[in-house]
């Protein structure tokens, strides 16, 4: 497809590498920031998605015949879906528990 | 329009919903910046011919997890005042923390990778529908069971967990 | 049987005594107690005296090898020969009839079964001590006759009035023995440095057939560290003051231990080494004159004593260091002599004050007695034997005994034979006190111990008789060549063939004439002190003086010549400010603040590093990012 033709444009993999990599660091600054344990786990969505995005560059420039990275992908996302699950239960639990998402206020494991 | 410009323009509007992601004071909002942001990285993922990935994508992210995220959301009932605040010290420190990750690993992708080789024009196919899922049922398809073990565990752990206890009467 | 088992029975027979008494003896009764314990102690004399029949030549049993060490080797084994049998004989014959004794005595007493198993304890660690072919097996015998002296002496260390007093008393005679052991164990040493070995035999044909100088320094040290350990435990200048307190323990402890055999252990010792101290003429003469200050000083300090025991003791202390002087001499026979016939007639007299006492109803204060020849009448004449004997009455076995010291005593040089004289004369005087004090004139008790005054029991009377026997004819065993011509000097003989070392000392032996001159002076000197004492105490009935009426020499006599007050001026008190000094400010202060300090620290580190873990997630995650960053830092700069 006329779309699918990167390679003969200018975009190179760097381009991509960058990219991924800020907004891994956007993800993993939003985690240090965001004191609201629901944010939280969306900023750690996004650092998956960096990652993923990292992974499909990685495969459309390097593997020719190869989709091997993009079943990783695939797979990725799945773990992702069952992890957001099991953590917005979770925290749903300790919502009940302590009336607040403010993660400041977790420390019952003060020592 | 070249397509250097369209990846860039593309590229930017990625980082500035995942930059209001992490600014918004108001978590509904954060939350519907982060769907923006996953409709970028799918349009990127359809400048790459990753078709069946960027379908994936927006089905599975921000369509069933970004919902489940706004459901939670809706059910705390939070809103902009009950959104607690980091201090000024705390954030210089992440800010500081995050900038040393980027530094670090852009140092190393720096010197590891070579330029990439054109494939030609017609060589780009392995992100079609048919390929991936050729590939999946052949090699992966291991993986891909159990993968579904993995979604019952969740489940089951999720219904566990969000259970109300039954109340006992003394 | 064979020498070897029976000596071996011997050795085994008094530990077994101790052993059944101590582990089952609390639920026997207690005539089966006292007949284990006294039993063992018979079986042992009898076979004893088969050994004496049947042995003729130095025979020596080896039971193992304790340290086999490159050239150093120190054997487990045993020497039989004249010396040690007749030492088996005195500790095993008076230490029988002692055992009878206790078994009246001791018969009210809560810890029956406890008093006979210390005692044959006792006599199991001195025939260890008189038995051993090495010093080693001696030094053995020395530490546990030392215990077993502790034990016996503080026996009622729960008593309510002198409970504390007993233990006080046991403690300094262990830390006095304690003194003495040093000695001997540095001379130890360098025995073991100059010879090689601690074997008798071979330290004697080392020195008797290889030769060694007369006077050099190393053989002066040994003996002179040798005899320090003797006047540990034969109580002379200046480590006898625990021998008068010792008689704090029971009656039968002191005649056994501090009479008979325990305080000859030095002597022994001394008669042993015969030939170390042969060579060393120094050590004579020290040995010499302290036994002679021992003697006036014990002397002088007994005749204004007012307790039965203690008089007894300073008598003891004043004959050892008679011992002493002869030992001095070279007159090595003469000394076990006399060692002999001293057990006879000390135990003798300890046994009848202990009867005495039993009589009194447990009272010693000789002011409280008087008149007692019409209640107790064996007592009486037992005792009575026992005071003749000790002051030299003549044809007893004292006066044969002391006779000969004094003989040998003139040949070497007459000044110390007057000065033996005195303190002879010294041990007449008092001796002659106590007795009439205690057994004629008016009864000075009160009422209550007049109606319980009674004759002991047949099981103490008994071993009283015989060695009243003993105290009379023992002087058959050598007797003077005045005499008769033939049978002579038995004992002298039988030790001096079969002992190494005696056999070769040469004593001049005094002309008849002069000899009997020195008997008559001897036998007129006693008789003058008997009618002396007798006018004085029966006739004109002075009694002792209350201590506020003395002054001058009584004085000085009654308060023992402030020795004691000497030693805690000079030793005691100073070391127990220098053990309070440590206590308080080393122990206190600086150790125990060193130590909880050093815990003090070790928690103050760990609430430093416990703020780490604060429990906030904020905080673990920025630490996971850091951690992360470092370590891609760290691989960038590896590779």
């Amino acid at each position: 497809m006329v779309l699918a033709s990167i390679f003969q444009s200018g975009v190179s993999i760097e381009f991509y590498i960058v990219l991924a990599t800020v907004l891994f660091c956007i993800g993993a600054i939003g985690v240090l920031i965001r004191r609201n344990a629901i944010i939280l786990l969306m900023c750690i969505e996004l650092m998956l998605n960096a990652v993923n995005l990292l992974l499909v560059a990685f495969s459309t420039f390097f593997g020719k015949e190869q989709a091997d990275a993009q079943i990783f992908v695939f797979f990725i996302m799945v773990v992702a879906a069952a992890e957001a699950t099991v953590g917005l239960s979770i925290l749903v639990l300790a919502y009940r528990k302590l009336r607040t998402t403010d993660i400041g206020l977790f420390n019952n494991l003060k020592g | 329009m070249s397509l250097e410009l369209i990846a860039t323009i593309l590229g930017g509007l990625t980082v500035g919903s995942a930059l209001m992601v992490v600014l918004s004071k108001h978590p509904v909002r954060s939350v519907l910046y982060l769907v923006l942001t996953f409709f970028m990285i799918s349009a990127n993922y359809v400048m790459m011919n990753a078709q069946f990935l960027a379908i994936v994508n927006i089905i599975v992210y921000a369509g069933a997890i970004m919902v489940l995220f706004l459901f939670v959301l809706m059910l705390l009932n939070l809103s902009k005042e009950n959104e607690p605040k980091t201090g000024l010290f705390a954030k210089l420190t992440a800010v500081i923390a995050g900038g040393l990750l980027f530094v670090v690993l852009i140092a190393v992708f720096k010197d590891g990778v070579t330029l990439a080789q054109a494939p030609g024009i017609d060589g780009n196919d392995q992100g079609l529908v048919q390929n991936l899922g050729k590939l999946l049922f052949e090699k992966y398809v291991v993986p891909f069971e159990i993968s579904s073990v993995l979604f019952i565990a969740s489940m089951v752990g999720a219904i566990l967990l969000a259970k109300r206890e039954k109340q006992t009467i003394d | 049987m064979e020498i070897d088992n029976l000596i071996f029975l011997i050795l085994v027979l008094p530990l077994l005594g101790a052993l059944i008494n101590g582990t089952i003896g609390k639920s026997l009764p207690k005539v089966v107690v006292g007949v284990i314990g006294t039993g063992v102690m018979f079986a042992a004399f009898l076979l004893a005296l088969l050994v004496f029949n049947s042995n003729d030549e130095i025979h020596i049993i080896h039971l193992f090898d304790i340290l086999s060490f490159n050239d150093l080797l120190i054997k487990a084994s045993l020497q039989v020969d004249a010396l040690s049998i007749w030492m088996l004989l005195i500790v095993t014959g008076v230490g029988s009839l002692i055992h009878l004794f206790s078994m009246g005595y001791m018969s009210h007493d809560k810890g029956y079964y406890k008093f006979f198993t210390y005692l044959n304890l006792f006599i199991f660690a001195m025939l260890i001590l008189v038995l051993g072919s090495n010093y080693f097996m001696l030094f053995f015998g020395w530490e546990g006759v030392g215990i077993c002296s502790y034990l016996l002496i503080s026996f009622h260390y729960s008593d309510a009035e002198k409970g504390m007093l007993n233990g006080l008393a046991a403690r300094k005679a262990f830390i006095m023995n304690r003194i003495g052991d040093l000695g001997l164990l540095v001379g130890l040493f360098l025995i073991l440095m100059q010879f090689g070995t601690l074997e008798y035999n071979e330290i004697a044909y080392k020195v008797l057939m290889e030769g060694i100088e007369p006077t050099s320094a190393i053989l002066f040290g040994i003996t002179i560290c040798l005899f320090i350990g003797a006047t540990g435990k034969s109580a002379q200048i200046p480590l006898f003051t625990w021998l008068p307190d010792a008689m704090a323990g029971p009656t039968p402890v002191s005649a056994l231990i501090h009479a008979a055999t325990m305080v000859t252990a030095g002597i022994f010792l001394v008669v042993r080494s015969n030939f170390l101290f042969e060579m060393s003429p120094m050590t004579q003469d020290i040995m010499l004159y302290v036994g002679l200050a021992t003697s006036l000083v014990a002397a002088f300090i007994a005749l204004r004593q007012n307790d039965i025991k203690k008089v007894l003791a300073y008598s003891t202390v004043s004959q050892l260091g008679l011992l002493f002087v002869a030992l001095g001499m070279g007159a090595y026979t003469a000394a076990m002599f006399h060692v002999t016939t001293h057990a006879f007639f000390k135990a003798l007299l300890f046994l009848g004050s202990g009867s005495v006492i039993h009589a009194m109803s447990d009272e010693q204060d000789i002011r409280l007695m008087g008149g007692l020849k019409k209640y107790i009448p064996i007592t009486h004449v037992t005792f009575l034997i026992g005071t003749l004997a000790i002051a030299g009455f003549p044809l007893l076995s004292g006066f044969y005994s002391k006779d000969e010291i004094l003989a040998h005593a003139i040949t070497h040089n007459p000044l110390i034979y007057v000065i033996l004289m005195v303190s002879v004369a010294l041990t007449a005087i008092y001796m002659f006190r106590l007795y009439f004090l205690v057994f004629h004139g008016d009864f000075r008790g009160d009422d209550h111990a007049k109606k319980h005054l009674h004759e002991s029991p047949a099981n103490m009377t008994l071993p009283l008789i015989i060695l009243a026997i003993l105290s009379v004819f023992g002087g058959i065993l050598n007797l003077p060549g005045i005499v008769f011509e033939k049978g002579t000097h038995w004992l002298s003989h039988y030790l001096e063939h079969g002992t190494v070392g005696l056999n070769r000392i040469q004593i001049e032996h005094l002309e008849n004439s002069k000899a009997m001159l020195l008997m008559g002076g001897a036998v007129a000197l006693s008789l003058l002190i008997l009618f002396v004492s007798f006018v004085i105490y029966v006739k004109r009935g002075t009694t002792a003086k209350t201590d506020n009426e003395l002054n001058g020499w009584e004085l000085a006599s009654s308060k023992k010549l402030y020795v004691d007050e000497l030693y805690q001026f000079l030793f005691v008190t100073p070391v127990s400010w220098l053990s309070n000094q440590l206590f308080r400010i080393v122990e206190i202060q600086i150790l125990n603040k060193s130590i909880s300090g050093f815990t003090t620290m070790i928690a103050r580190s760990g609430d430093v590093v416990r703020k780490w873990q604060t429990g906030y997630v904020a905080n673990y995650l920025l630490w996971m990012v850091l951690g992360i960053v470092g370590m891609i830092v760290y691989y960038l700069i590896k590779f």
